[in-house]
């Protein structure tokens, strides 16, 4: 299980790795964000084992939301090449899908719930196409599989916060993609929610989809997720939850933040007299 | 105007005007409008650091209604409507109205402040034009001297007029001194200002209440559609060239004064050139040396400094790349756009590659550079593992050599890893440069 | 023919027409300013646009649509630009920004304007700001038969084809990019992700407005076109819960307050016995202001009357309930329930509880006897469950949350109320390990 773990020792050189298998759903190399002098991410070398759920954890302002929207091109790359499947994002587009964090939009916009989970199909249908009825089909079979079938009519604003976190989860679904982003999709849901979105993404996993989510909970890191990255401006470790989320990996990431090192290393000591 | 069509425009006209011999009148006019730009200056500082900026804007446009109430009240009771001491309350009050009506749709609706404002502005603005419309029905004709509030005219200003803008300018920027130190705390940090029981709603109330006497006193000079540019423009300039809250005011306070001078010398020298917007337009140039020169905070010290890091990104990426992999393709090696293309001017200027129509290799010289490259890379990466607590954010790995950032015995010890893990496990052979 | 309908359809009808097309263009493109909340982006641009028209006018010589729109656009891409620009490589506050372009271009404006009047520019400030709304004048109808004919609308003042064609496209872009529109507003990053780039549509978009910003400007002033790009949007805001409905509501608002604005501001000062019109784009500002007044006072959900009585209506219902469970702990302590007494043990307002104790009374759960309370049948059965649930609660806050007994009872107060959102049912927390709260009396069994 070692060797599944490939910290990023300083003494890999940048560009000294072996090549990129063409099927795995997203490799990222000597990626570096960079707004004005302020440096978000260095050298980022990753890639995404597929069908697996992998955890991005790290302290805030680590760069954790950076990276996914990097990937994504929503903010610019100062360098580096990201490739899904092989190819650039632009060609993979359909296959990959995203979930901002709940506060990056306006809940009182006026959508309901069916509308929003339909814009999961607007990437299909392309520009001027509008809606089909097979999509609006699909929208509101992703709306059961959350567990909102009958809120399809309902404005956002009148749903509770674990409600609207299912429906962007509904709107992912949606999308039918192979690779999910991920922002956070835990933050500030109930537990029943979490158990729910859980569920789900293990779901995902059993039919070969990648889900990468940033989260901020150590404590269900090894529950939820097979692999984890932990990222601090750059990768500090990544691999198998089993080989990579260790206390000295955690120290690194999390450094002198006392608080968070001692649940992380309860998180740790738990998982470790568990298995 | 002022100093008459004689000479109006000439070089003597300006410098008559700017030392104020170019009549009681002018130089009246003149004092009060410095006063005033300074005061607006002021005011526009707690304005901007409050994010109230274009709250200022529809207060200016809302004395417009106020005005003409004031004018048509004023002349029923037997006064001159034209007056000062008539239209300056009138104005404050209506400034005031729309102030409140936007607190109340913002905290009673779902509607956010940017539509409060723009929908009180307009509609405080359309109100008072059906007013000046009516009062031309009562008395055509009589309302001409109105007009000159919108866009502000000196010229039309009395002593007596001139005299009272100089007294409130001069009394805001009193009460701002009176103030500053609450209005420090609540603009810098509201919460902190709320523990220390100071009542924030009372101080923010303050501070609108000086916008409104602000933007009722400028209506003369400056018009009521360009006042809060007074408010906002030396504020913002300011803010170009320091973080800390005197100077900022000081600035804001000189901006806004140097503004008003200025403008209000070049309107009464030139014909045709109403002082509103000639005051702004003066304020817009300082505005403009700010944010082109500032060395921190400008915009072009901010586009430079962005391609620059991308640029140093870049060239030390193609040269770690150069020296992993070989001789390839420019475009490989150097992704396109101008960053790319800064970054391989560089490259080649400080003669690190060689490069022929398709091709780019390392010199010589460049790979010692890639070689310095990767180790002030690994050094600084093993750093960051090892005292991850001082945040990565304040260093630049291509930029800052690690040898001025690091204590010596820290960087001693790293280096000294280094060499372990590479006598453990060689690094890879480079393949350098074209044969 | 009357003199009357002569007047009305050659003075009255053309302005009317243009005022509609010209608020109703506004109104579709300010829904979308107004839910991204850069509503003032409208204002800035209304404002940018003038030096960008008088240079047009200026090198052209005339008032020819074309070189006016393509000045007035660039203008209106300078602002956005410098805005955006400012935003992305100063930190300069974005309204700040905004306030700085758009005051110095307007002051530019202005100072062009003035200096350019020595060479007959007939272009003034006033109309800026006012429009030209009431010099329209068509020619050809003497009766209502004739406005339909061809000859009747090709001699229609320029300005109203003019703002006819903006309106027709404005909603054709609307209706077929309804979609990216929505999505962009909405969502900024999904919509990027998933190959609708945001920031371009937005540029596109704000282009478009400034488009329409210029054509409504010679109309009806810069003014009216700011009140139409939010007044009719907000309005509808208020009105609707979906994007489709929103749209469309601002748009008949529109259309209304253009028609009535005019209507009042020609005929009204003649109903009050004046002889001349007052302005009408200013009217039409102000109708849609009321407008907008009524719709935030009135709207069935959001209004602010509705929002107050529903905030009423569950201060009762907790009243009520309050009150219900106070009777029922009085009756168990055998003591009397009197009236005077409640206000002081339940915090609601003295008003309150008086309608909440003759909500009780009418739907049969207490009794009032000469100023004491009691209750019947089915107020034990409710006033039990409610008991119930706040000694679950303290003994819940109490065993599992490490409360002090002496501090959970206003916890309690609070969470009794607490309802499950989905299934509609009050929240019930798991049942203790004995049957007596923390205070020792006893949990009232499920009934």
């Amino acid at each position: 299980m070692a060797n599944e773990s490939r910290s990023n020792s300083p003494g890999s050189l940048l560009f000294d790795r072996p090549e990129h298998s063409a099927d795995s759903p997203l490799s990222v190399h000597a990626m570096t964000v960079a707004y004005q002098r302020k440096p978000v991410l260095w050298d980022v070398d990753f890639d995404a084992p597929a069908g697996s759920m992998i955890a991005i954890i790290g302290p805030n302002g680590a760069g954790k939301s950076t990276f996914i929207k990097a990937c994504l091109g929503l903010v610019k790359r100062a360098s580096g090449i990201v490739e899904f499947w092989g190819s650039p994002y632009r060609d993979a587009r359909l296959r990959v899908g995203y979930v901002p964090q709940r506060e990056a939009v306006d809940w009182d916009f006026p959508v309901t719930v069916m509308d929003v989970v339909c814009m999961g199909r607007y990437g299909r249908a392309g520009w001027l196409r509008p809606i089909s009825r097979a999509d609006r089909q699909t929208a509101s079979e992703c709306i059961d599989r959350v567990g909102l079938a009958g809120f399809e009519s309902r404005q956002i604003s009148q749903l509770s916060g674990g409600q609207q976190q299912r429906v962007f989860l509904a709107r992912a679904l949606a999308q039918e993609a192979d690779l999910y982003f991920m922002d956070e999709p835990f933050a500030g849901v109930d537990a029943a929610t979490e158990r729910a979105i859980v569920r789900l993404l293990h779901d995902l996993r059993a039919r070969g989809t990648t889900v990468i989510c940033v989260h901020h909970d150590l404590q269900t890191v090894e529950t939820y997720f097979d692999h984890v990255v932990l990222m601090n401006m750059r990768i500090v470790a990544s691999g198998t939850v089993s080989a990579a989320f260790t206390p000295e990996n955690l120290r690194r990431t999390y450094g002198g933040r006392l608080t968070l090192l001692a649940e992380a290393s309860e998180a740790v000591a738990r998982a470790e007299r568990g298995t | 105007m002022i100093s008459g069509p004689d000479n109006s425009g000439t070089w003597a006209a300006i410098i008559d005007a700017a030392t104020f011999r170019a009549g009681h009148n002018t130089t009246l006019v003149l004092v009060g409008a410095t006063l005033l730009g300074i005061a607006a200056g002021l005011v526009g500082v707690f304005v901007m650091l409050r994010r109230r900026s274009l709250i200022s804007d529809a207060v200016g446009h809302a004395t417009l209604p106020g005005i003409a109430t004031a004018f048509i009240i004023g002349n029923a009771i037997g006064m001159d409507g034209r007056s000062m001491a008539v239209l300056l309350p009138g104005a404050a009050i209506g400034a005031a109205t729309g102030l409140l009506a936007i607190q109340w749709i913002v905290r009673a609706t779902r509607l956010t402040e940017d539509a409060a404002i723009g929908a009180v502005l307009s509609v405080w603005f359309g109100v008072g034009v059906v007013l000046l419309s009516v009062i031309q029905t009562m008395e055509a004709g009589n309302q001409g001297g109105l007009k000159t509030f919108i866009f502000g005219q000196t010229a039309a200003m009395s002593a007596t007029d001139a005299r009272l803008m100089g007294a409130v300018a001069f009394t805001s920027i009193a009460l701002v001194a009176l103030l500053f130190r609450r209005l420090r705390v609540v603009a810098f940090d509201e919460a902190y200002a709320r523990s220390l029981g100071l009542r924030v709603d009372l101080i923010d109330a303050a501070l609108m209440a000086l916008v409104v006497i602000v933007c009722a006193v400028g209506l003369q000079a400056v018009g009521l559609l360009l006042i809060v540019a007074l408010l906002i423009i030396p504020a913002a300039a300011a803010r170009f060239w320091t973080d800390r809250l005197m100077p900022l005011a000081a600035l804001s306070a000189a901006a806004g004064g140097v503004s008003a001078f200025v403008g209000s010398v070049i309107s009464a020298s030139f014909a045709r050139v109403p002082a509103g917007p000639a005051i702004v337009l003066v304020a817009g140039a300082i505005f403009l040396l700010g944010m082109l020169l500032a060395p921190s905070r400008g915009l072009v010290a901010g586009i430079i400094r962005q391609l620059s890091v991308r640029t140093r990104i870049q060239a030390d990426h193609a040269m770690l790349h150069l020296a992993t992999v070989g001789p390839m393709p420019i475009e490989t090696a150097l992704p396109p756009g101008l960053s790319g293309l800064l970054a391989r001017a560089m490259l080649q200027r400080r003669g690190l590659v060689r490069c022929d129509e398709r091709m780019v290799a390392l010199t010589d010289a460049g790979l010692a550079a890639a070689r310095l490259a990767d180790r002030r890379r690994r050094l600084w990466r093993l750093y960051l593992i090892r005292h991850a607590d001082i945040a990565a954010s304040h260093v630049d790995l291509t930029a800052d050599a690690v040898e001025h950032v690091v204590d010596p015995a820290i960087l001693a010890r790293l280096e000294a890893e280094i060499a372990a893990e590479d006598a453990l496990d060689p690094p890879t052979q480079w393949p350098g440069r074209d044969p | 023919m009357s003199p009357a309908l002569h007047e009305f359809l050659s003075i009255d009808l053309g302005p009317i027409l243009a005022a509609t097309f010209a608020c109703v263009s506004c109104a579709l493109l300010g829904n979308f300013l107004v839910l991204r909340r850069v509503s003032l982006m409208g204002d800035a641009i209304s404002h940018a646009v003038l030096p960008g028209l008088v240079l047009a006018f200026m090198i052209t010589g005339t008032r020819d649509p074309l070189p006016m729109f393509i000045g007035a656009a660039a203008a209106g891409i300078v602002t956005v630009g410098l805005v955006e620009a400012m935003r992305r490589y100063t930190r300069i506050e974005p309204g700040a920004a905004m306030g700085v372009v758009f005051s110095v271009l307007f002051a530019l404006g202005v100072l062009m304007l003035e200096r350019g009047a020595g060479r007959q520019v007939d272009l003034d400030a006033d109309c800026v700001l006012n429009g030209l709304l009431e010099a329209m004048i068509w020619f050809v109808p003497d009766q209502w038969s004739q406005v339909l004919t061809w000859d009747a609308i090709a001699s229609l003042p320029r300005q109203v084809w003019t703002l006819a064609i903006v309106a027709v496209v404005v909603s054709i872009l609307v209706a077929v990019f309804f979609k990216e529109l929505r999505i962009v507003c909405f969502d900024p990053g999904l919509a990027t992700s998933l190959g609708f780039p945001a920031s371009a549509v937005n540029g596109v978009f704000m282009v478009l407005v400034a488009c329409v910003t210029v054509a409504s400007f010679e109309a009806v002033g810069s003014i009216l076109v700011i009140a139409m790009l939010i007044c009719p949007p907000a309005a509808a805001r208020m009105l609707t819960d979906r994007l489709r409905s929103q749209v469309l509501t601002s748009v008949l608002i529109a259309a209304c307050c253009a028609v009535g604005g005019y209507t009042l501001a020609a005929f009204g000062p003649g109903w009050f016995g004046a002889s001349r019109s007052v302005s009408a784009s200013g009217m039409i500002a102000i109708v849609s202001g009321v407008a907008m007044a009524s719709a935030m006072l009135l709207g069935p959900r959001h209004g602010v009357i509705a929002r107050s009585v529903r905030r009423t209506r569950l201060a009762i219902t907790i009243a009520t309930e309050d009150l219900l469970a106070w009777v029922y702990r009085m009756e168990e302590r055998a003591r009397p329930a009197q009236i005077e007494l409640a206000a002081e043990t339940i915090g609601s307002s003295g008003l309150t509880l008086k309608l909440a104790t003759a909500r009780a009374t009418r739907l049969g759960l207490l009794i009032s006897e000469n100023g004491n309370l009691r209750l019947t049948e089915t107020g034990r059965r409710n006033a039990t469950s409610l008991v119930r649930t706040h000694r679950l609660w303290e003994s819940y806050l109490v065993e599992r949350g490490g409360y002090a007994p002496d501090h959970v009872h206003d916890a309690a107060m609070r969470l009794e109320h607490a309802v499950d959102p989905d299934r509609h049912v009050r929240l019930e927390p798991p049942e203790p390990s004995t049957p007596l709260d923390p205070h020792q009396r006893p949990i009232p069994p499920r009934s």
